[in-house]
C-alpha cells in the first residue's frame, strides 16, 4: 500500500520535474537579452560569433534545441556555462554542498529553536510569561530573512565583530578538503580549528535563514500543544503522577507535531528559496548566490541546471514531508 | 465520622468568570470505604465541580469559600500540592466522560495503561505488561494481547472505556470518581459498562463517586444518592430510601422526567415550573 | 430564521461606519495605518521634503557620517554615501519606489487572484479544478528563484518587478478567496437569494463579495508589505530599477559594500523598509481583527 503510494508520488515527482525544465527552457528562449553578446569582446567579427552560437547549440530551432538539452541531461551532461567556462555539473557539484549544509544547519536551529520556544510558551501558559513570548515571537514572524541577515551583518558584524561577515571560509586556513562538504568532513576528520573556522562563517546566514522559520514553527506548534494540553488525556496523564514538562514533550507533543512537520517542510523550501539572497548578502559560494549571477550573466546553460537542480530539491523535500508525516501519524500508518 | 473515606462539609465555591455567581452551596456529603454514591443533577448543578474539587484540578476561575474535603481525615483543600499530587490518580482516580478523548492517540494502549504502574509504582516494564494484561482481562477484554499493542483509534468505544476504567483501578484506588462515564456510549454498551464498574467496584473494595444526571443510572449501581440543584444539596440519602420515598417534590419531578433504563416506555413529564420556583425560593436566588 | 436568512452576516453599505469604527478601535490599524499614510505623504511630497538633491554627487562630502557623529557636515541629517550623496534625501524619495509597488503589485495581484477564487469558489466544476490544479503548479516553484527568474526574463525596471509580483502572489488571495467562497457559498443566505432566483453573477457581487472583502482587505495589506520587500530584494541582487533612481534595495546593496566606511548607508533605509514591512503587517493583523464579524463577538 505504501510502497505503491510512494511509487506514484515518484512518478509524479518526474513528471512535475520535466513540466519545470520545459518551461525554464521556454521561459530562457524568449529572454531579451542575447548570451552570447555578453561574452564576446567589442568589435568581434560575425563569423566568430556564429561559430560561438554554434559551439553553444543556439543555431537550432527551438524544440531540437529542447530535444538536444534534455538528451544531454538525462546522461548528466549539464551543458558549459557561458559565463564562467566551465561544465555545470561540475560547478553545481562544487556550489551545492555549500548550500546543503546551510539549509539544513539553518533547519536544525529552527527546529530546535522554534521547538524549545512553543514548548516554553506552552507550559507558561495562562501566565503573565506567555504573552511576553508570544509577543517577541510575532514580531520575530513580521521579520523576513533578507532583514534578518542585514540586521546581522550590523550587529554581529560591524557593531561587535564577533563573526566574519563573508565566504565560507577563511582565506588563510590552509586545508585540502577531500569532498565539498566543509563542515562535515572537517568535524568527522577532528580537524576542530578548521570546522570552528567554517562554522564562525556560517553562523549569520544560518540566523538570516532559521530565525523566520524558528518563528514560524514556534507559533504553529504553540497553538497544535495548547489544543493538545486541554484534552482529557492529559488529564488523565497528569493524574497518573506525570510532570508539566512531560505532559507536553510525551503526551503531547506526539499529537501536535504533524501539523508543524507539514507546515515545516513547505517552509524548508521557502528557505532553500531563501538561500538565493542570503548567500548574496554574505557572499557565500554556494548555487544561491551562483543562480543570480547566472541571471545577471543571461548563463543559460546554468541558470537551467541550477532550477533543475532546486526543483529536484524540492521534489524531495515534500517526498520526504509526505513520508514523515505518516510516520508520525498511527491512523494514518495503519491506513 | 473519622471512619469515613470521604467527607465534605460545608464546601461553598463560587464562579470569578460569572461574577462570583455562587456554584456550591454548604455541601456536605460523606462516604464510606467501598461505597457507590450517586451525585444527580442537571448541568450546572455543580457535580462535576464537586468532583473536580475531589481531583484537585478545579479550573483557575473557580475559588472555594469556604468547607473542607477529607479524604482519610486530611483536608484536600489545604493539603501542599506535593502530597496532593500522591494521592491523585494513585489513591483517588478518574474514569473520563469521553473516551474518545481520554486516550491518548500517539500512545500505544500499553504505554498508556502503564504509566502509572511505571512511575508511581516503579514496577519494571515486564512487570507493568504482567499487571496490564491482567487488567484487561479483568475488564473483560477477549483478546488483551492485541489490544496492548493496539492505538486508540483501533478500538470501539465501549472497549476503550473498559480500558479506561482498567487504567482506573490499576494502582488500587480508594476512591474513584465516574464523570458520567457512559453518556458519550451506545444504549447497549451503556448496561456493560455499568455493570462493570459494579463488578469491579465490589471485586477491589473501592468507593465509587458517580456522577450523572440519570436517575434510572443511579438506581442501577448507586447504594447511596445526593441530589443537587444549582450547587445546594436537595436530598440525599440511600437509594431505595429516596427513590422509592422521594421527600422533595424536584426529585418527584425528576424521576417523572427521565428516560429510564428500567420503564423505557414510561411517559416523560418535564419538570413543572412550579418546581423550579420553590426550589429558587428555597435556595435563595432572585 | 426565514426572514433573517436574506441578510448576510457581514454588514454592508449601511453598516459602513459601523465597520470603519471598528477599525478605528483596533490601535493595530491606528499604529500601522498611521505609519503607512505617513510614508504616502512623504513620498506625494518628497521633492519639498527631501532637504538635497538625491542625485547630486560631491566626491568631496563622501561617507559622511549622520549627524552627532564626528566630522559632519551640517544639512546632512543622516550622511551621505561614497559618492556624497544625501541619505536622508534617498531614503525619502525611496519611498516612492517602495509605494508604489506595494500598491500596485499587491493590487493587481489580489484583482486576479480574486476573480479567479471567486469563479473557482462560487462555480465549482471543472472551472474550480482547472483553477486549483494551476495554483498547485504555481506554489510548487520557490518564490524568490521565481521573482528572479522571471524579472531576468522580463528585463529589469519597475514594471517587470510589479508584473513578477503579481504573477507570482496572485496565488495567495485565489486560495483564500476560494476557501471563503466557498464556505459563504452554503451559507443560508446564500441559498435563499438563490431559491428566489437571483441572478448567479449578482449574487455573488452582491451577497458573496462583501463577505469576503474583510478576509481580502486584511491580505492585501500583508501582501503590500510582502511586496516593499520583494522590491528592495531585486533592488539589491540590482535587477528593479536603474541604479540612478534611489531605492531602499539599491541603497542597502551600497551600504553593504561599504560597510566599514559607512555603515549609516545600510542602516537607513534598512530601518525605514522594516517600520513600513510591520507597519503593513500590524495594519493587516489588525484590520483582519475588526473587520471578522467573528472575531469582534
Amino acid at each position: 500500500m505504501i510502497a505503491v503510494s510512494i511509487l506514484k508520488r515518484l512518478l509524479m515527482a518526474a513528471i512535475t520535474l520535466f513540466g519545470v525544465a520545459v518551461i525554464v527552457f521556454v521561459l530562457l528562449r524568449v529572454v531579451p537579452g542575447d548570451p552570447i553578446a555578453m561574452m564576446i569582446s567589442p568589435g568581434a567579427s560575425p563569423e566568430s560569433i556564429a561559430a560561438l552560437r554554434a559551439q553553444y547549440g543556439l543555431d537550432a530551432s527551438l524544440p531540437v534545441q529542447f530535444l538536444v538539452w534534455l538528451k544531454a541531461v538525462v546522461v548528466g551532461d549539464f551543458g558549459t556555462s557561458i559565463s564562467l567556462r566551465r561544465n555545470v555539473l561540475e560547478l553545481l557539484a562544487e556550489r551545492l554542498p555549500a548550500t546543503l549544509e546551510l539549509a539544513i544547519v539553518a533547519l536544525l536551529v529552527a527546529v530546535v529553536l522554534g521547538g524549545a520556544v512553543a514548548v516554553l510558551g506552552t507550559l507558561l501558559r495562562r501566565t503573565p510569561g506567555e504573552p511576553v513570548v508570544d509577543t517577541v515571537n510575532g514580531l520575530c514572524l513580521a521579520v523576513p530573512d533578507f532583514v534578518w541577515a542585514l540586521a546581522l551583518v550590523l550587529v554581529l558584524g560591524v557593531a561587535f565583530p564577533v563573526f566574519p561577515l563573508s565566504g565560507r571560509i577563511n582565506p588563510g586556513v590552509q586545508v585540502d578538503f577531500a569532498t565539498p562538504f566543509y563542515l562535515i568532513e572537517s568535524l568527522v576528520t577532528l580537524r576542530f580549528k578548521v570546522f570552528a573556522d567554517v562554522a564562525a562563517h556560517m553562523v549569520m546566514p544560518v540566523l538570516a535563514l532559521g530565525l523566520p522559520l524558528a518563528a514560524i514553527i514556534t507559533r504553529v506548534l504553540k497553538e497544535a500543544l495548547l489544543e493538545a494540553m486541554v484534552q482529557d488525556y492529559i488529564l488523565l496523564a497528569r493524574l497518573k503522577g506525570m510532570s508539566s514538562l512531560r505532559l507536553v514533550l510525551q503526551e503531547a507533543l506526539r499529537n501536535a507535531i504533524g501539523p508543524t512537520i507539514a507546515l515545516t517542510g513547505v517552509q524548508f523550501t521557502f528557505l532553500i528559496g531563501g538561500t538565493v539572497i542570503v548567500e548574496r548578502i554574505f557572499a557565500y559560494p554556494g548555487i544561491g548566490n551562483m543562480a543570480i549571477d547566472a541571471v545577471i550573466n543571461r548563463d543559460l546553460p546554468l541558470i537551467q541546471g541550477l532550477v533543475l537542480v532546486f526543483g529536484a530539491l524540492f521534489i524531495v523535500i515534500n517526498l520526504l514531508v509526505d513520508m514523515l508525516v505518516v510516520a508520525f501519524n498511527p491512523r494514518l500508518r495503519h491506513g | 465520622m473519622t471512619a469515613s473515606l470521604l467527607s465534605i462539609s460545608g464546601l461553598s465555591a463560587v464562579s470569578d468568570r460569572e461574577g462570583g455567581m455562587p456554584i456550591l452551596r454548604d455541601v456536605s456529603l460523606s462516604l464510606e470505604r467501598g461505597e457507590v454514591r450517586g451525585l444527580v443533577g442537571e448541568s450546572g448543578a455543580g457535580k462535576s465541580t464537586i468532583a473536580k474539587a475531589l481531583l484537585g484540578i478545579l479550573p483557575r476561575t473557580v475559588r472555594v469559600t469556604g468547607g473542607t474535603v477529607q479524604f482519610e481525615g486530611r483536608d484536600l483543600l489545604t493539603m501542599p500540592a506535593r502530597e496532593l499530587r500522591d494521592i491523585m490518580g494513585a489513591q483517588i482516580s478518574l474514569i473520563p466522560q469521553d473516551p474518545q478523548t481520554a486516550l491518548n492517540p500517539g500512545r500505544r494502549i500499553e504505554a498508556q495503561l502503564t504509566d502509572g504502574l511505571r512511575l508511581r509504582r516503579g514496577l519494571s516494564s515486564r512487570e507493568a505488561h504482567a499487571r496490564a494484561l491482567k487488567l484487561l482481562e479483568e475488564v473483560q477484554i477477549r483478546d488483551p494481547q492485541r489490544v496492548l499493542h493496539a492505538f486508540p483509534h483501533e478500538l470501539s468505544g465501549g472497549m476503550r472505556q473498559r480500558v479506561l476504567i482498567a487504567a482506573a483501578f490499576a494502582l488500587e484506588p480508594k476512591l474513584v470518581v465516574a464523570d458520567e462515564p457512559t453518556t458519550a456510549l451506545d444504549v447497549t454498551v451503556q448496561k456493560q459498562i455499568l455493570r462493570l464498574i459494579r463488578d469491579m467496584q465490589k471485586v477491589h473494595g473501592t468507593a465509587v463517586i458517580f456522577v450523572t444526571h440519570d436517575l434510572g443510572v443511579v438506581a442501577q449501581i448507586c447504594d447511596s444518592v445526593t441530589l443537587l440543584y444549582a450547587g445546594k444539596v436537595i436530598e440525599a440519602g440511600a437509594t431505595a430510601d429516596v427513590l422509592q420515598n422521594p421527600k422533595h417534590a424536584y426529585t418527584k419531578a425528576l424521576m417523572a422526567a427521565g428516560p429510564r433504563y428500567d420503564r423505557p416506555d414510561a411517559g416523560l413529564e418535564p419538570v413543572p415550573q412550579a418546581v423550579f420556583e420553590q426550589l429558587r425560593a428555597e435556595i435563595g436566588i432572585r | 430564521m426565514a426572514d433573517v436568512a436574506l441578510t448576510p452576516p457581514a454588514v454592508r453599505r449601511s453598516g459602513l461606519s459601523k465597520n470603519l469604527r471598528a477599525m478605528l478601535r483596533e490601535p493595530k490599524v491606528l499604529v500601522g495605518g498611521g505609519f503607512i499614510l505617513l510614508l504616502l505623504l512623504v513620498a506625494i511630497f518628497a521633492p519639498w521634503l527631501a532637504p538635497k538633491d538625491p542625485l547630486e554627487q560631491d566626491l568631496m562630502l563622501g561617507n559622511l557620517p549622520p549627524a552627532g557623529y564626528p566630522g559632519t557636515e551640517p544639512g546632512y541629517w543622516l550622511g551621505t554615501d561614497d559618492l556624497g550623496r544625501d541619505v536622508l534625501s534617498r531614503v525619502i524619495y525611496g519611498t516612492r519606489i517602495a509605494l508604489t509597488v506595494a500598491f500596485v503589485a499587491a493590487g493587481l495581484a489580489a484583482l486576479f487572484g480574486t476573480v479567479l477564487g471567486l469563479i473557482a469558489g462560487f462555480y465549482g466544476g471543472w472551472a474550480d479544478k482547472v483553477i486549483s490544479r494551476l495554483v498547485d503548479i504555481w506554489m510548487a516553484f520557490p518564490p524568490v528563484l521565481l521573482s528572479i527568474l522571471l524579472v531576468a526574463v522580463l528585463g529589469s525596471g519597475i514594471h517587470s518587478v510589479i508584473a513578477a509580483i503579481v504573477i507570482i502572489d496572485w496565488t495567495r488571495f485565489c486560495r483564500v478567496v476560494r476557501a471563503e467562497t466557498q464556505a459563504q457559498a452554503k451559507m443560508d443566505y446564500v441559498v435563499a437569494a438563490r431559491t428566489i432566483g437571483f441572478p448567479r453573477l449578482h449574487i455573488l457581487i452582491r451577497e458573496i463579495l462583501p463577505n469576503v472583502a474583510p478576509v481580502l482587505i486584511a491580505l492585501v495589506s500583508l501582501e503590500m508589505g510582502i511586496a516593499v520587500i520583494v522590491e528592495a530584494i531585486l533592488s539589491f541582487v540590482g535587477l528593479s530599477v536603474s541604479s540612478d533612481t534611489p531605492t531602499w534595495g539599491g541603497m542597502i546593496a551600497q551600504g553593504r559594500q561599504i560597510i566599514y566606511q559607512g555603515w549609516w548607508v545600510l542602516v537607513a533605509p534598512l530601518v525605514v523598509l522594516f517600520a513600513t514591512v510591520l507597519a503593513f503587517n500590524q495594519l493587516g493583523d489588525g484590520l483582519r481583527r475588526a473587520l471578522d464579524p467573528v472575531m469582534r463577538r
